[in-house]
């Protein structure tokens, strides 16, 4: 279909404040009468603050207040997982015990450093399965696993069950989770190549460039808070919840955001920005609470590590079988997420494996608090998998791309525990186009070539999140001068899905794309809700939203021209900035004479009546804050039903040195297949973002703690190395399938996540050939594992270890 | 790789400085925000973005500190603020330099350059910024001045650099987006339109 705006590169309206600066991210802000606050953070693991002695601290000049937990819940803290806002139990050090407001940040430090607080200390723990064992600590108060709607729990398995799943078994204790579909004993039965290992997977933290800094001033009863989101309505509709304010009397700010990647989409993952909130209240003063580093690693969260067990089956021709996983999955110091349920999907998403089982159970250690990072679960897993599929290919004598293709979903087929079709799927498609970019036929007689010390590895990965929701809201208005303002609610991380879907606005209206605002970056701007930005949901969702407003705009367009001119509704279109009757252009009215006779009418056309019934709250008050000031299009979108899947394709070559376990990745492409492209080089950037993100999974990330004393030794950029430019490929090809999706107006579906996995799964493949077929079961392959490999020591000396070096 | 940047340089003149701050207490200390101590001169003039400017500088206030919290210059960015990620790379004497690691009072004879310097008077941006318009090279946005300042740096000592070139100058700013690539395309396209 040929798009106006669609599938055309534009310039995001921020991008030119962001190459020269003059875009305000949380700390850039500055009040008149703004003091500063500090934070006092557990320097234990596991504690109880016995009681807090503030009074010479309070007493300073230049102190202005303080906020401890007490304050913030008067009622007691809630008895469950989760970040505080502050904590009288702290389960993780660093957790913020209490703030302190100052004229400056160096009077806050001082008065700090004058407050006893006295801690009892608990037990802790920093590896899941040390807390698994009978007697072993538990991270919590009240157990080491969390049940919803129960509450605490405790899980432990004997000491022989810890010993045989240590040693590689399968666990034989009763999971907490149990889900399956197929017949598992009859796949295995008739599979020719069965495989079993235990694996484990790296927990790391987002590392986000921003730390997150927030300001925080009360006016006339309004709370107006500068913070960092990646969900710009979806946050803030959670925040008001957090600080207790009614959800008319925030003011949320938020025009960029230095980095998400899961950590910053939903208010209950960043609850640290009401401690300003709070604070200012209570003082009556703009509070700036600065975060270093140091304290963005420590509360802001990390990737659940997984500890697992799994077992696939291959038929003789290569189709998968069965799958059966059982993960201990790290839930760190506050709970985490269903990273673990979501990778056995994933697999049998990705491979249609025909009988699948997953068996889990979340444990607590003291470290990070674990939550969403990109592709929670389907990512760890895709890096696992892959090189078992490439070892089924090479025992079953089938090409490894070839494997790939007879797993492969596709239209019609459905995937996941729940059997869920899929509302389009087009992977056979991106693995031939990735195939034919990489020259896969003759890259592959290159594998485990031998040029001195270095040996080639050619490696091929798939990549798969659920990528689109629905039942969101939309809203558009235009005034006099016929200029298009689409309200968006998504946040702005960099993913620029913000403007990019508005302009399935303006395609509906056929509207220049100089002639549309996006309104945005405030919530005072009268925004929608939208679903928060994470699971690589913003464009499905989002271009239905804003096609959804346009078209309500748009049918009130040709009524109102059909009233004033004559003729039905139907007998009118849109073109060149005018409705105008289709049989006859002349006959018609500019967009901004209709916007103003619509604002003359009211009622339904100023969003004054006929409002769709089910706008979600906060909609409803941006909607009453703008009727009678434009002419409206507004639109309620109804669920949808079916799987929007986001999938890519990478294949890599790498050279290994033998010498030095160093990878070299000489080349790399990835294929993304996500419905038709809304935006080629939003699209481009998040594969290669994406890729860097999966080869940091592969060989570089990790957390690290003192198994001691609890502490985290990885605190900043060079402890838990990320990519750099000098550890990523000199160019990351990229392409797109570019089929339309039927369940979106304009065709499209989300893609953010899986770029990371399909990266991870190709480059764990790559070494793995280069290594003769050496299965690590583990990410990071670090240079450390593959040189001790390759001296023939074993490197799992700490079989299953998390949290801290395996051997 | 621009010579006049060298890993050795760089941690002789982090060591120099002692401005690596990398506690929190040295943090608050390089926020500039001790009391003078002794005699020592406060009120210094350095010359930004062309212009001289008087500034009242504590003896250990870094320069990033300086730019941000006394000038009103927030393009440079702070994200660790201990040398590690590039994102308040400015230029001093046309070489990047990270100024979180730098002391403001060892600054009164160089000449500062921040992203808000670039700008031409008539608004026309400096062809660094624009080539990264025109690849879309930011995602978030957080490490773009840093990235903005090394290239034009690598630019002014190399203004026809090879990508390999470009990545080897540039590998002192992190992007946690992963936008690598795409900043090499910013730069490539700049070299091309400079």
């Amino acid at each position: 279909m040929a798009y106006m705006h669609i599938g055309k590169d534009f310039v995001p309206p921020d991008v030119a404040g962001k190459v020269t600066g003059r875009i305000k991210y949380s700390e850039d802000y500055t009040r008149e009468g703004m003091v500063y606050a500090r934070l006092l953070t557990s320097p234990i693991p596991h504690a109880k603050v016995v009681s807090i002695d503030a009074s010479e601290a309070l007493a300073m000049e230049g102190v202005f207040g303080i906020l401890t937990a007490d304050d913030v819940y008067p009622d007691g803290e809630a008895n469950s997982t989760g970040l505080k806002i502050l904590t009288n139990e702290p389960t993780l050090v660093g957790e913020p015990i209490l703030a302190v407001a100052a004229v400056d940040e160096k009077t806050a430090e001082t008065a700090i450093a004058a407050i006893t607080v006295t801690f009892e200390r608990l037990p802790f723990v920093m590896d899941p399965v040390d807390s698994l064992e009978e007697g072993g600590p538990d991270a919590y108060n009240g157990g080491n696993t969390f049940v919803f709607r129960e509450g605490f729990a405790q899980e432990k398995w004997t000491s022989d069950q810890v010993a045989s799943f240590r040693a590689g078994n399968e666990p034989t204790a009763e999971p907490a989770a149990e889900l399956s579909y197929g017949d598992l004993e009859a796949g295995f039965a008739n599979s020719a190549f069965v495989y079993e290992t235990p694996f484990t997977t790296a927990g790391y933290p987002h590392m986000s460039m921003e730390p997150r800094s927030a300001m925080a001033y009360w006016e006339d009863g309004k709370l107006y808070l500068h913070g960092t989101s990646q969900s710009l309505t979806a946050l803030a509709d959670g925040m008001a919840g957090i600080v207790g304010v009614p959800k008319e009397d925030l003011v949320f700010i938020n025009a960029a955001t230095g980095g998400g990647f899961g950590q910053r989409a939903r208010a209950g993952s960043i609850p640290s920005m009401a401690i300003p909130a709070k604070l200012s209240q209570k003082i009556n003063r703009p509070v700036m609470m600065r975060c270093t580093r140091e304290e963005e690693f420590t509360i802001g969260g990390a990737r659940q590590g997984f500890q697992g067990w799994i077992k696939l089956g291959f038929k003789q021709d290569g189709t998968m079988a069965a799958a059966d996983l059982w993960i201990v999955s790290d839930n760190g110091g506050k709970g985490g997420g269903g990273d673990a349920f979501s990778a056995t999907n994933a697999i049998s998403i990705v491979y249609q494996a025909e009988a699948v089982r997953f068996r889990g159970v979340s444990i607590g250690s003291n470290t990070a608090h674990r939550g969403a990072q990109r592709g929670p679960g389907e990512n760890q897993i895709a890096a696992i998998v892959s090189p078992i599929l490439d070892k089924a290919a090479e025992e079953l004598g089938i090409d490894r791309l070839e494997i790939r293709k007879l797993n492969t979903p596709q239209t019609g087929d459905v995937g996941g525990i729940n059997r869920q079709p899929f509302t389009s799927a087009y992977m056979p498609e991106a693995l031939e186009q990735a195939a034919t970019a990489f020259n896969w036929e003759e890259r592959i007689t290159r594998s485990r070539q031998r040029n001195g010390s270095k040996v080639t590895g050619i490696g091929i990965g798939q990549g798969y999140h659920n990528a689109g929701r629905s039942g969101m809201d939309g809203i558009i208005m235009m005034g006099p001068d016929g200029r298009l303002r689409v309200h968006n609610g998504v946040g702005n991380l960099g993913t620029y899905s913000y403007a990019s879907t508005s302009r399935a606005a303006a395609e509906v209206l056929k509207m220049p794309w100089d002639r549309c605002d996006v309104i945005t970056g405030r919530t005072d701007n009268h925004l929608p809700i939208t679903s928060p930005q994470d699971g690589s949901n913003s464009i499905f969702t989002n271009t239905r939203t804003c096609f959804g407003a346009a078209q309500d705009m748009l049918a009130k367009m040709k009524e109102i021209a059909a009233a004033d001119l004559g003729g039905d509704p139907a007998d009118y279109d849109v073109s060149n900035e005018r409705v105008h009757q289709i049989a006859d252009d002349t006959v018609g009215m500019t967009f901004g004479e209709v916007a103003q006779r619509a604002m003359e009418l009211g009622g339904k056309y100023t969003g004054e009546a006929e409002l769709p019934e089910e706008l979600a709250e906060w909609t409803q008050i941006s909607v009453s804050r703008l009727a009678g000031s434009g002419f409206m299009g507004v639109y309620h979108d109804p669920r949808h039903s079916n799987n929007p899947p986001g999938f890519t394709v990478t294949c890599t070559e790498i050279e290994l040195d033998t010498e030095t376990g160093k990878i070299e990745i000489l080349d790399m492409v990835s294929i993304a297949e996500c419905g038709t492209v809304v935006h080629p080089q939003g699209l481009k950037n998040q594969l290669v973002g994406g890729g860097v993100w999966g080869i940091g999974m592969s060989v570089l990330e990790r957390h690290l703690y003192d198994p001691q004393n609890g502490l985290p030794a990885s605190t900043g950029y060079w402890q838990s190395k990320i990519p750099t430019y000098l550890d990523t490929p000199l160019k990351i090809d990229t392409g797109w399938v570019d089929l339309p999706d039927p369940e979106n107006p304009v065709g499209a579906r989300g893609v953010g996540e899986p770029s990371m996995g399909s990266v991870s799964a190709a480059l764990n493949a790559a070494v793995s050939d280069a290594l003769d077929g050496h299965v690590f079961n583990a990410t990071p392959v670090t240079t450390d594992m593959i040189v001790n490999h390759i001296a023939g020591i074993s490197e799992e000396w700490v079989p299953l270890a998390q949290n801290n070096f395996r051997g | 790789m621009n010579p006049k940047l060298t890993r050795r340089r760089f941690i002789k003149g982090v060591i120099a400085s002692g401005a690596a701050a990398t506690t929190t207490t040295m943090w608050y200390a390089a926020n500039g925000q001790d009391r003078p101590t002794g005699f020592v001169e406060r009120l210094i003039r350095i010359n930004v973005n062309g212009q001289e400017r008087s500034v009242d500088v504590a003896p250990q206030e870094t320069l990033a500190s300086t730019l941000r919290y006394k000038l009103g210059l927030t393009g440079t960015k702070l994200g660790c603020n201990r040398g590690e990620c590039g994102a308040c790379t400015v230029l001093v004497d046309d070489t990047p330099t990270y100024a979180c690691s730098v002391l403001t009072h060892s600054m009164k004879f160089a000449r500062i350059e921040t992203v808000e310097g670039l700008e031409a008077p008539n608004g026309d941006l400096h062809a660094v910024q624009q080539g990264f318009i025109d690849q879309l090279s930011p995602q978030c946005g957080y490490c773009t001045p840093g990235q903005v300042m090394s290239a034009v740096g690598l630019l002014r000592a190399n203004p026809n650099p090879t990508r390999e070139e470009a990545r080897q100058a540039m590998a002192g700013n992190i992007c946690r987006c992963g936008s690598y690539d795409s900043y090499l395309d910013g730069v490539m396209r700049a070299a091309e339109i400079g």
